[in-house]
């Protein structure tokens, strides 16, 4: 059989895998879009206030705190992994949480690697927003509130991108997931292939695994899926982009 | 006439440059004040002094004597910039704008705009987007979104500067329009002098940061107390 074969009668199997809904790749894709849909949503909650913060309030440290932000948003995902491992196993500070090889550990490890980039590129995108534009709001009675308001509505394009690219981050990370999580299916197959149903594998630690079973046509239905919401993903970006 | 704004002793200094020094002024309520000077004479800063957007090195701003409470003191004014920053939304609620902040009905809200709009010449836009009317229109737009909420005082900076002669006069019509009609105060920075001789009641003249003379137009423009007046007006150069 030749490479090309090969990476054909992959192909197919992996479409077969996909529009037959099977069980395994659906539980994965599940726990994929959970694990990071929820840091996401936490990571926003936590990001935009603090992009605020950062442009609107004068307070010590500030500086620091900028500078910390732009180093998180090139923070090496295994480093992320390995730092929350180091927390949360049994005999870390934060072991009595006992929430090592779980989803939540997941969560937390990417809610550590996307707010970073989140808060980065939020702040690019309101400090885009005119000077003209809040001083504006003031000329014309506004408050330090209405000043914000106005700047989120302006800035909002810009945010958007900003919470889309850290959920496009946290699908496509593997490395701290995959220690902190431990990419645990449950025992016995389901739908003829893989193990169990997922409980912390994700899209991009289920193709590590299955790579190196040699399961290749799995691989590829997995792969086909995380391009899929990427790049779905990215294509929101873009056309957030360019309303800004 | 009653004293709108008084001036004393007022001294601006941005890193090292001392733009505004010794200013003492009052502005007098229901006239139309212009400043007048050279770019870079200060008129824009003094302006913001105004309207206690800048606080001065020395020297104090009284608004019917208050100089606290900036909040309230600003929402009695309203301050137009050369070029207008226009929100990214309709004409409708770029001019209601200051009503909303104030928490006025939404009736009221309705009516004020219209009737704004219909002052500037700009009647039945209400839905366009702001951000595709042309320079004329938007700075026209800006006048409506300044006055909608009755200021007692409008602060002007260049307000023409970047507008074809048709549209200067139509501003210029306005800005009578609505001191006659409405008693507004209007400050305005110019170095327009031809402006300055359709519109003003009394003038100051900034030089390099110094108000050196303060007249009715009347007496500036036929009778200057300052030599370097009587030079700037003629079109000399003298800085």
């Amino acid at each position: 059989m030749s490479s090309a074969d090969f990476l054909i009668q992959g192909v197919i199997k992996a479409l077969e895998l996909i529009f037959s809904l099977n069980p395994y790749i659906l539980s994965i894709t599940g726990v994929s879009i959970q694990v990071s849909g929820t840091a996401t949503i936490l990571a926003t909650l936590t990001a935009i206030p603090l992009a605020f913060a950062i442009s609107f309030m004068h307070f010590r440290g500030k500086q620091g705190l900028i500078t910390l932000v732009n180093t998180g948003m090139g923070l090496p995902p295994v480093f992320v992994g390995l730092f929350v491992f180091l927390m949360i196993v049994p005999v870390g500070p934060a072991g009595f949480l006992n929430i090592v090889y779980t989803r939540k550990a997941m969560i937390l490890a990417q809610y550590i690697l996307i707010t970073p980039l989140i808060t980065g590129i939020s702040l690019s995108a309101i400090k885009a927003v005119p000077r003209s534009i809040i001083e504006t709001v003031f000329t014309l009675g506004g408050t330090q509130k209405d000043a914000v308001i106005e700047t989120l509505k302006e800035a909002r394009f810009g945010i958007i991108t900003a919470v889309l690219a850290g959920l496009g981050r946290a699908l496509a990370e593997v490395g701290a997931i995959l220690i902190v999580g431990g990419n645990i299916a449950r025992t016995g197959s389901v739908g003829g292939i893989g193990e169990g149903l997922s409980e912390t594998r994700t899209l991009t630690t289920a193709i590590t695994s299955e790579t190196s079973k040699g399961d290749i046509s799995t691989s590829i239905a997995l792969g086909f899926i995380l391009i899929c919401l990427v790049l779905g993903v990215n294509i929101l970006a873009n056309f957030f982009q360019r309303r800004e | 006439m009653e004293e709108l704004i008084r001036v004393e002793n007022l001294q601006k200094v941005f890193g090292e440059k001392e733009v505004l020094r010794n200013i003492d002024l009052k502005i007098l309520k229901g006239e139309i004040f212009a400043f007048i000077g050279p770019s870079g004479a200060g008129k824009t800063t003094l302006l913001r002094l105004l309207n206690f957007f800048e606080i001065p090195e020395k020297g104090n701003i009284r608004f019917r004597g208050m100089n606290s409470d900036i909040i309230n003191i600003r929402r009695r004014m309203s301050l137009l910039f050369q070029t207008p920053a226009i929100f990214n939304n309709s004409v409708f609620e770029n001019v209601a704008y200051g009503l909303k902040v104030r928490g006025i009905d939404k009736k009221i809200i309705d009516k004020k705009v219209g009737d704004a709009l219909n002052i500037v010449g700009l009647p039945g836009i209400e839905k366009q987007n702001a951000r595709t009317l042309s320079g004329g229109e938007a700075q026209r737009m800006a006048f409506a979104r300044a006055i909608v909420y009755d200021p007692q005082v409008l602060l002007l900076d260049e307000p023409t500067a970047n507008l074809d002669p048709a549209n200067v006069m139509k501003i210029e019509e306005i800005i009578k329009r609505i001191r006659n009609e409405r008693g507004t105060t209007i400050v305005l920075a110019t170095h327009n002098i031809p402006q300055v001789r359709r519109i003003a009641d009394r003038v100051g003249i900034l030089l390099n940061g110094e108000l050196i003379e303060v007249n009715s137009k009347v007496g500036i423009f036929s009778k200057p107390r300052d030599a370097r007046s009587e030079a700037f007006i003629n079109g000399e150069m003298i800085y």
